[in-house]
């Protein structure tokens, strides 16, 4: 029973969770009042940073978080595919028609809408990562003033990792473990 | 079958080192699936962000399962789907079973630092390799800034504008535009 209830709730938070890892937490919030045997509102909170400092969304880390909470090891793989589920199907759906209406106007004109739009939505992710990883946004408001506002540490190894990533051929991969290397050497 | 093992693999690989919701990506991808294997091209790739940005589940799964569909049909999008799920389920399993306070752990946090400020570099090229394709005239420069603003700054903005809403806008300002564009070039006669 308790298979069929993971597995119902975390297709059903994949049918729904429209853009990206975030849009599942509403939806992870209403599971902890629903089955408070299986996660709590802390756990989410505990698994909000686990995600970000494991790869893979969220709603990914969590289903597989809660689906091993209640059902061992089986349960935290199944609650993960259940969530993948729905949009493999429809995505599926999607290719299909893509390969046949791809020459057609309308679809050419929807993606002459969509490439800037999707750039857009990229650059405020960016944004938004910069925010916690290259400032320190309580500055603004604290009294340390602008001097400590740039975490420039953080700004000198994004200005090598860019000039880097143009310059060597390297996998961006190397980038990141590297990334962390330096993390952990220099106290970020 | 080795096609599909493939597939898996280069999705596990992938999976791995997905950090920051899957923005970050797009360089690893336009890397390993476009310079190396060959498997797509940097403009599929941008269409398929924009496809997963409307439709549900997670953006970098939903991109997975379009590659592996292209390469293998059904098969080869289970087969990349899965690949590309096989390390985080992995992870948080080890981390469930054996290791308890990992985030709150000092060398995974600073760890965890450097990794953000290479993901905001990742963010930042795949802006810049995708803007000249994609920001090609007055009309793309303005529903960049639109878009950018309303989803950036949804905060202090007084109403939300989901982001799957923006994007079907957008789909649809997009078929209005190129229609007027055809229709000026058009009466213009051929000259372009």
């Amino acid at each position: 029973m308790t298979f069929l209830q993971l597995l119902y709730e975390f297709f059903k938070t994949g049918l729904f969770s429209v853009g990206g890892g975030l849009a599942t937490l509403p939806f992870l919030y209403e599971m902890s009042t629903k089955h408070p045997d299986w996660f709590t509102s802390a756990d989410i909170a505990d698994m909000i940073a686990i995600s970000e400092s494991t790869p893979g969304a969220i709603g990914i880390n969590m289903s597989t978080y809660a689906g091993f909470k209640t059902a061992g090891i089986p349960g935290g793989i199944l609650a993960s595919l259940a969530l993948a589920l729905p949009s493999v199907i429809i995505i599926l759906i999607i290719a299909r028609f893509l390969a046949k209406f791809r020459d057609s106007k309308l679809v050419k004109g929807a993606f002459y809408g969509l490439r800037p739009a999707s750039i857009a939505m990229i650059s405020a992710a960016g944004l938004n990562v910069a925010k916690i990883a290259l400032v320190n946004m309580d500055a603004l408001t604290s009294a340390a003033g602008l001097g400590e506002f740039f975490i420039w540490k953080a700004l000198i190894l994004a200005v090598l990792i860019f000039i880097g990533l143009r310059k060597l051929k390297w996998s961006p991969i190397i980038f990141i473990a590297l990334s962390a290397l330096v993390g952990i050497l220099f106290r970020f | 079958m080795k096609e599909l093992l493939e597939l898996y693999w280069t999705f596990v690989k992938i999976g791995c080192v997905t950090f920051g919701g899957g923005y970050a990506m797009l360089p690893i991808l336009e890397r390993e699936l476009a310079d190396k294997r060959h498997w797509t091209t940097l403009d599929e790739l941008q269409d398929y962000f924009a496809i997963g940005q409307c439709t549900p589940g997670i953006i970098a799964l939903n991109v997975s399962t379009f590659i592996g569909e292209k390469r293998h049909g059904v098969k080869g999008a289970i087969a990349a789907t899965t690949g590309f799920l096989s390390g985080p389920i992995l992870i948080i399993l080890i981390i469930a079973l054996f290791l308890t306070n990992f985030a709150q752990n000092p060398l995974v946090q600073h760890a965890f630092a450097g990794i953000r400020v290479c993901v905001c570099v990742l963010i930042l090229q795949a802006v810049l390799r995708l803007w000249k394709k994609s920001v090609v005239d007055p009309f793309t420069f303005g529903l960049y800034l639109a878009v950018f603003i309303l989803h950036a700054f949804s905060g202090l903005l007084p109403f939300r504008a989901p982001a799957a809403l923006l994007v079907i806008l957008s789909g649809i300002a997009g078929i209005a535009a190129a229609a007027v564009k055809n229709r000026n070039s058009g009466k213009a006669g051929n000259s372009r």
